[in-house]
C-alpha cells in the first residue's frame, strides 16, 4: 500500500520530537546571543564613542593640560615596552618548562607539584601578583617601580597560561614521531628540537601570544610595580618608571575632574584594537597552520 | 649455528603489575638470513624485537631478565651507547610512518642525526637506500616532494629506506606489510632477498603464508613463550611441536 503513495505520513509522536528540537535550538541560540551581545555592545560603545579622539596627535603626542589633552603617545610606547620585556622574559621559561614537562619529566612527585603549582598560579587574583612583585621586585630585590619590576611581575603572569598551552601543543605532536627518531638513532633532544618542535610551533606560538594577552591589559600588577601617572618623558632604561595604557586609562576615568569623555574612549579604543589585533594575530596563525599540518 | 649474529639468553620481560610478557626465550639469530618471529597475538613477537633495538628503554614500570648480545656483546651493558645502537640495529614499524618533509628529507634524517653533513655523501646515501628499498624508479623524480604525498605502500619502502640510509647491520621489520596490497607487499618481500645479503633480518609477519614466504629461519611464538624454533623451512613442513602445527593449519589464530 505504501510503497508508490510519496513519504509517509509523520505520527505525532515525530512531530512533538521535531518540536522539542526546534524549541531546544531556540534555547540555545539565545544563550549565544546573551553572551555576544553585551560584548558587541561594549565595544561598540567604545568604537562609536572613541573614535572622535582618534588623530595623529592622539596617538603619537606627548599629553598637555594635565591629561585632558594632547596625546597618549608615552601610554602607547610603555605598554608595548612592557609586552615585549615581559614576553623576552617569559617566553624561555614557559617554552622551556613546557618542553621539560612534556618530554623529559617522569610520573614522579615533583612533577606533579609542578603541575598543581601551576594550576593554583592560573587562579591567583592580578593584584596579588601585583602586591608579590611589590614585595619581590621592587622592594626586596630592590629594582624600584621600573620596567623591570613590573615584567618580571607580568611575567610570572603569563607563565600558567603559556606553558599550558604550549605543553598541550607539544603532547599533540603524535607520539609515533618521537619513536621513528629514536629508531634512528636520535638522542631525545635531537627528536624534539628536529621534529617535535617544528610541528608543535604553531600551538606554541598561540599560546605565546595568548599568554601575553592576558597581561597586556591587566592594572593591577602594574599598579604597584612600574606606573606612573605622568612622566615627561618617555623610559630610557629598564629601570625607570613608565605609562601604560590599562594605568592611565583607570587614572584619567576615576582620578581626574573634568576629563573629556572622549579621551576615556579613545584611551580604551586604542587598548582595545591592541589586545584585538593581538588575538587576530594569533587565530590566523593557528588557522594558517592548521591547514599546512601534516598529520 | 657459527657465530650468530644476535643471541637472546633467557629473556624473561614483564610489567610490573605482574603481567608476563616474555618467558625464558633462548634463541640465536643467524647473520645474512631472514629469521621469522611469528604466532598469533600477544604472543610477544613485537616486545621482543623491541628489546633488540632497546627501543623499550622508552617504556617505563616494567622488569627484564635476561641478556642480548650482539656480536657477542651484552647490548644493556651499563656503558653502551643506545643511539649508536639503534643506529646498528634499525626498525621498521607496522604503519608507514613518514616523517613530515620531503622524500629526501626523510631518508636523510638518521645519517644526519649522526653527524653526516657532506651533500655528496647524503645523496649518494639516498639513492642507494631508496635502490635497496626497490623504491627509487618511483620516485627518482620527486624527491623534493612531501613524503605523504606517496601512497601507503610506497610510505613504508620509504621507511625502509630511511633505516637503511644508516646502513645497519640489523634490520628489524615489526609486520611491515600488514597495510598494504598485494603488489607493495610482494615488493617488500622481494627486497627482503635482496637485502639479507647485506644485513641480518628478524621479520614478524602478518600472516602464516608471509612467514612461509620470506623465512630462512623461523620461531613460533605462543603466549609469550618460545614455543619451537628451527632454521630452514623445517617449522613450516614438518612441525615438532602440536601448537605450531595447530596454528600452522590454522586450528586457531
Amino acid at each position: 500500500m505504501a510503497a508508490i503513495a510519496g513519504p509517509k505520513p509523520v505520527s505525532a509522536d515525530t512531530k512533538r520530537r521535531y518540536l522539542v528540537q526546534r524549541v531546544g535550538f531556540a534555547l540555545l541560540t539565545v544563550a549565544a546571543l546573551v553572551v555576544v551581545l553585551p560584548i558587541l555592545y561594549v565595544i561598540g560603545s567604545i568604537v562609536v564613542q572613541g573614535i572622535a579622539a582618534i588623530n595623529w596627535e592622539f596617538l603619537f603626542g606627548m599629553p598637555r593640560d594635565g591629561m585632558k589633552a594632547g596625546g597618549i603617545w608615552p601610554a602607547i610606547v610603555g605598554t608595548i615596552v612592557l609586552t615585549i620585556s615581559t614576553a623576552v622574559i617569559s617566553i624561555p621559561i614557559g617554552v622551556g618548562g613546557a618542553i621539560y614537562l612534556s618530554e623529559y619529566a617522569r610520573d614522579t612527585k615533583l612533577t606533579r607539584s609542578i603541575r598543581l603549582a601551576l594550576v593554583n598560579l592560573a587562579g591567583i587574583p592580578s593584584v596579588v601578583y601585583g602586591l608579590f612583585g611589590l614585595g619581590m621586585f621592587v622592594i626586596f630585590l630592590g629594582f624600584g617601580t621600573s620596567i623591570v619590576a613590573g615584567a618580571l611581575t607580568l611575567a610570572i603572569m603569563t607563565l600558567p597560561v603559556m606553558i599550558s598551552a604550549a605543553e598541550e601543543a607539544l603532547r599533540a605532536v603524535p607520539m609515533e614521531f618521537r619513536t621513528v627518531s629514536a629508531s634512528l638513532g636520535g638522542t631525545r633532544w635531537q627528536g624534539v628540537s628536529r621534529i617535535v618542535l617544528p610541528q608543535a610551533l604553531p600551538g606554541i606560538i598561540t599560546g605565546v601570544i595568548l599568554g601575553l594577552l592576558r597581561v597586556m591589559g591587566e592594572t593591577a600588577p602594574i599598579l604597584f610595580t612600574v606606573a606612573a601617572f605622568y612622566l615627561p618623558r618617555l623610559p630610557t632604561s629598564p629601570l625607570d618608571q613608565t605609562m601604560a595604557l590599562p594605568y592611565h586609562l583607570y587614572v584619567i576615568s576615576t582620578q581626574v575632574p573634568g576629563m573629556p569623555p572622549k579621551m576615556q574612549y579613545g584611551t580604551a579604543l586604542v587598548l582595545l584594537v591592541f589586545v584585538l589585533s593581538l588575538n587576530l594575530l594569533a587565530t590566523l596563525i593557528r588557522s594558517y597552520f592548521r591547514r599546512r599540518r601534516q598529520w | 649455528m657459527p657465530d650468530p649474529k644476535i643471541q637472546i639468553d633467557h629473556i624473561s620481560y614483564q610489567y610490573d603489575n605482574g603481567k608476563q610478557v616474555l618467558r625464558d626465550i633462548s634463541l640465536d639469530v643467524a647473520a645474512h638470513a631472514v629469521t621469522v618471529f611469528f604466532g598469533p597475538a600477544g604472543g610477544g613477537k613485537t616486545t621482543l624485537l623491541r628489546l633488540i633495538n632497546r627501543l623499550n628503554d622508552l617504556v617505563d614500570d616494567t622488569h627484564m631478565d635476561g641478556r642480548i648480545l650482539l656480536d657477542g656483546e651484552d647490548i644493556y651493558a651499563p656503558d653502551v651507547s643506545v643511539p649508536a645502537l639503534r643506529r646498528r640495529v634499525g626498525m621498521v614499524f607496522a604503519l608507514p610512518l613518514a616523517l613530515p618533509g620531503t622524500i629526501r628529507e626523510n631518508v636523510v634524517y638518521g645519517p644526519k642525526l649522526a653527524g653526516q653533513n657532506d651533500r655528496v655523501r647524503l645523496e649518494e646515501i639516498v639513492v642507494r637506500s631508496l635502490r635497496q628499498a626497490a623504491l627509487w624508479d618511483e620516485v627518482k623524480d620527486r624527491l623534493d616532494h612531501p613524503a605523504l604525498s606517496l601512497s601507503g605502500g610506497q610510505q613504508q619502502r620509504l621507511c625502509i629506506a630511511r633505516s637503511l640510509a644508516l646502513e645497519p647491520e640489523v634490520l628489524l621489520l615489526d609486520e611491515p606489510t600488514s597495510g598494504l596490497d598485494p603488489i607493495s607487499t610482494a615488493k617488500v618481500e622481494d627486497s627482503l632477498s635482496q637485502l639479507k645479503q647485506n644485513y641480518t633480518i628478524i621479520i614478524v609477519p602478518h600472516s602464516v603464508q608471509q612467514a612461509a614466504r620470506v623465512a630462512d629461519h623461523a620461531a613460533f611464538f605462543l603466549m609469550g613463550e618460545l614455543v619451537e624454533y628451527q632454521a630452514g623451512d623445517g617449522l613450516f613442513t614438518a612441525p615438532r611441536d602440536q601448537r605450531t602445527e595447530d596454528y600452522i593449519t590454522g586450528r586457531y589464530g
